[in-house]
């Protein structure tokens, strides 16, 4: 299984991977979303992709609404994981395409459980 | 952190057997000193020393408090997913079959601690089975600490506490949010009804259980005891009913009065009937 991990914190880039590697994933970054665009783009979709919201050049929302209109892109499953935690911002994130939503402070527990709900991931 | 006294630590794991029928090993100090000294923080006594002399004179509330603090256990929504997928899937299909009149179920959480899973049930009723909502399906759900079904009454999670296994289309579906509060609406609350049970008493449930979630709660019991409950919990049950134990939890070696149905990915129980129980 591939994924992506979109955010402009390289803190939070290295969590986020290393929490997915040892879920068995292979990881691969971007800093914004305008980055991850043009790397899925080249590369073709991901398995799952975790999206920060907000980012400079593109922002997670944006990219989650130009993944879903491109069908070459639209079988990714998308995280969203976000300061963002106004249930109007969680429902705009659905409402866009986002098939899960994550609030950021979080632990790797909450990332597991999240990604169970997804079928994917260890138990 | 001022640690535990080794005599008020046996106290502490005597107290908790006599009470809960809890086994607690010498290696779970470091459990008995948390939860005390999370009492203390509280406000419940000065000390961790004098709130276990409160206990042993019987001052206040002091050994209940105890009990209640060691014999709650973390959960979260969905815990483990599996089980809910089993029950929505195959196990209440079965039970309410098409084209029949809806039976008015009885779902029971036995172990309910902050309410995560009765309301986990409760919003996959309403999403899935609304038919059975409106014929009155209901949700037990017992715990042994009264402050923790206080808690779980409320409805009312923290921001980490929904984080936690909830899908988010559920989160902006059943709840309303509110200063870093999460409230799960009326209509989720009103399908569980909570009630404080220790599990060694007389189980009081007025309508035979369809579905009974008994999980992580026969880890912490002696053989025995494990044997005792899941012998009540057969008699307890309807003959087409489903048990659902915890992942680290079986029937295997304590009694053939139940039958294994492995679903894709776990596996819940069946009762045998009477008759066929016992010790394997």
């Amino acid at each position: 299984m591939k994924a992506m991990v979109v955010d402009d914190s390289r803190a939070t880039r290295m969590i986020l991977k290393r929490a997915l590697s040892s879920q068995g994933f292979e990881v691969v970054e971007a800093a914004d979303g305008r980055a991850a665009l043009d790397e899925l783009t080249k590369t073709g979709p991901v398995d799952l992709a975790l999206v920060d919201w907000n980012m400079p050049v593109m922002t997670g929302y944006e990219l989650i609404c130009e993944v879903r209109a491109r069908r070459e892109l639209d079988r990714m499953a998308i995280m969203m994981v976000t300061t963002e935690t106004e249930a109007t911002q969680v429902q705009r994130a659905l409402d866009a395409g986002a098939n899960e939503y994550v609030m950021k402070p979080f632990t790797e527990d909450v990332l597991k459980e999240k990604l169970l709900l997804l079928g994917m991931g260890r138990e | 952190m001022p640690g535990i006294d080794a005599a008020d630590a046996a106290f502490v794991r005597e107290l908790v057997y006599k009470r809960a029928a809890i086994l607690l090993d010498e290696q779970k100090g470091y459990l008995i000193e948390s939860r005390l000294q999370q009492l203390v923080h509280e406000g419940v006594s000065q000390s961790v020393a004098a709130l276990v002399a409160d206990a042993r004179s019987g001052r206040g509330e002091a050994s209940v408090r105890i009990v209640e603090a060691i014999t709650t256990h973390e959960t979260f929504f969905f815990r483990d997913v599996e089980p809910f997928e089993a029950l929505k899937k195959t196990v209440l299909p079965l039970l309410l079959p098409p084209g029949a009149p809806p039976r008015k179920l009885t779902l029971w959480s036995a172990a309910c601690s902050s309410g995560q899973e009765p309301y986990s049930i409760a919003m996959m009723l309403l999403e899935h089975f609304p038919a059975a909502v409106a014929a009155g399906a209901r949700i037990i759900a017992t715990d042994l600490s009264a402050q923790i079904l206080a808690k779980a009454r409320e409805g009312r999670f923290r921001q980490l506490e929904v984080n936690r296994g909830l899908p988010a289309a559920y989160l902006v579906k059943y709840f309303d949010s509110a200063g870093g509060w999460w409230t799960l609406k009326s209509k989720v609350r009103a399908l569980v009804e909570f009630r404080q049970l220790n599990l060694l008493d007389r189980w009081q449930l007025e309508a035979r259980p369809d579905v009974i979630f008994m999980r992580n709660v026969l880890i912490y019991f002696d053989a025995a005891t494990k044997r005792a409950l899941l012998e009540r919990a057969r008699q307890e049950i309807r003959p087409d009913g489903a048990l659902f134990l915890g992942t680290a939890e079986t029937t295997l070696n304590l009694t053939e009065g139940w039958s294994r149905v492995a679903t894709p990915k776990s596996a819940y129980y069946r009762p045998r009937p009477p008759g066929a129980g016992g010790l394997p």
